[in-house]
């Protein structure tokens, strides 16, 4: 029994390097996962500061260009959120790589990292929107007040109050981000999940390879709760 | 500028909430007021009078739907002028205190001067201790806000609005959010304010420091000032009647 099982780690892992899939593939995933965080979160931030500016503003507006820009803005960011949150990531894949980069050639795992980072920015842009939102609107007007313009306002007052707030729901799409890479595969793409599914091709036992690759996405996940945990405590440090 | 210009120049201020064809209501009807220099305004009235608006407009928290006015010889609701430098001129101090509760209290303080009047942190920090002292808060510079009690945050907050040394300071019911033995001490740091020749426009139903320390007092009702007088007048000799009626009540 226990010879079988140490024959079939050798099968799946040492015969022919194969343990080399999954160290590639885990590679392949932390550089998309991590690149489209950072694009989402660029993003997001973007879009949430346009549509929370745009609702903060809208009362007393002024009809000057200014207002007539974030008008606009707002509208192409509602669209945004409507298309991306309204079909699946998948499909977003697939239309990137196969539709939008069909003409030029680029690298795979470049339009799976446009692909992941765009959709994450949607999702980031509502939580950090709710952030904002949830911030009580006289420390904006504290801010104003004081004379800060509104964006020094959002700098310095009210977002590091909303991101603090904000981190678990964020922490929870950063989770979410890692695990949809595992999609990635659909265009070829050799990620962890692709390169455990080769190994269980090749040897045809899917039991030990998979289960290693679940493991592994795990502990991942672990790890950065672990630390938006820390990070979340340093941020709140002293507070209360 | 004249120094016999008043300081601010309010002429018929308008503000309606509510936008054309559907209900509106006329927060502010055809106000106009002068204040000088020096000038300790107490602004009375019923809740729903339009005082609150009146104080907002004033530092355009509130946009006027018409009328001017004039601080300091710039009209704030031109969009020509910079309302954030005219804002750093006019301290604003809030019911709910709206101090910033991810900074401490020494933050809070420096933060203004720091980033938008570029003093360096030693020089804002030095003022704030100052301002600090003065209130006898000095201890709790280091602070964050949720360790306060209501009556120290709101003596914080009038500390960190004269950090900007203001040339006017706006007081929108400082009092009304304290547990009553709290408001004291609130009123000694805005009597020690007045003392100081500091202008200070204040909406308070504080009638005690009213006729206290005030210079003039008006009294507001359906978004018009009905009444602009000395304290002195104002309580003992009241010609309106609906002010006649407000004093009784509230007296």
């Amino acid at each position: 029994m226990f010879d079988v099982f140490i024959q079939k780690l050798y099968a799946n892992f040492i015969q022919d390097d194969r343990y080399m899939y999954i160290v590639n593939g885990f590679f392949t995933t932390c550089k998309i996962a991590l690149v489209a965080i950072v694009i989402g979160l660029l993003l997001g931030f973007v879009i949430a500061i346009i549509r929370s500016s745009y609702d903060m503003n809208k009362d007393h507006s002024k009809n000057g260009l200014g207002s007539i820009l974030l008008s606009l803005a707002n509208k192409i960011c509602n669209l945004y959120l409507t298309i991306i949150r309204g079909t699946p990531v998948v499909v977003q894949l697939l239309i990137i790589y196969f539709v939008i980069f069909s003409t030029v050639n680029v690298n795979k795992t470049f339009a799976a990292i446009c692909a992941f980072g765009f959709n994450s920015a949607a999702y980031v842009a509502e939580i950090v929107r709710g952030g904002i939102m949830s911030i009580d609107k006289g420390q904006l007007e504290a801010g104003r007040s004081l004379g800060f313009s509104y964006p020094l306002t959002m700098i310095f007052i009210i977002l590091p109050q909303a991101i603090k707030n904000v981190l678990p729901a964020l922490g929870n799409e950063f989770i979410v981000l890692i695990k949809e890479t595992s999609v990635a595969g659909y265009i070829a793409i050799e990620d962890l999940t692709k390169g455990g599914d080769i190994i269980r091709s090749r040897t045809y036992s899917a039991f030990i390879p998979l289960i290693t690759v679940a493991c592994i996405y795990l502990i991942v996940v672990l790890v950065l709760s672990k630390l938006l945990n820390i990070l979340e405590r340093r941020l709140r440090a002293g507070e209360r | 500028m004249n120094a016999d210009n008043p300081l601010i120049k309010v002429t018929n201020l308008e503000k309606v909430f509510g936008k054309k064809g559907e209900i509106s209501t006329h927060a502010l009807d055809n106000v106009s007021i002068d204040i000088n220099r020096g000038d300790v305004l107490v602004v009375v009235g019923p809740s729903g009078s339009g005082k609150s608006t009146f104080l907002r407009c004033l530092n355009l928290l509130e946009v006027p739907t018409g009328g001017s006015v004039i601080f300091e010889g710039q009209d704030i609701t031109d969009p020509r002028n910079n309302i954030n430098k005219l804002r750093m001129k006019m301290g604003m101090v809030f019911q709910q205190f709206n101090l910033f509760p991810h900074m401490t209290v020494l933050k809070n303080m420096t933060i203004g001067p720091v980033k938008l009047l570029k003093k360096s942190q030693q020089e804002a920090e030095k003022t704030a201790m100052e301002l600090l002292e003065r209130v006898g808060l000095a201890d709790r510079a280091g602070s964050y806000p949720n360790q306060l009690s209501g009556g120290q945050k709101q003596r914080i907050a009038i500390v960190r609005a004269l950090c900007m040394n203001p040339d006017v300071m706006l007081f929108d019911e400082p009092t009304s959010a304290l547990d009553p033995e709290m408001v004291g001490e609130v009123l000694d740091v805005m009597k020690a304010l007045a003392k100081q020749k500091m202008t200070m426009i204040c909406v308070t139903h504080e009638m005690g420091f009213a006729r206290e320390v005030a210079s003039r007092v008006v009294f507001m009702e359906n978004g018009r000032i009905i009444e602009d007088n000395s304290p002195k007048e104002f309580f003992e000799n009241p010609t309106n009647p609906r002010l006649k009626e407000f004093l009784d009540k509230v007296l």
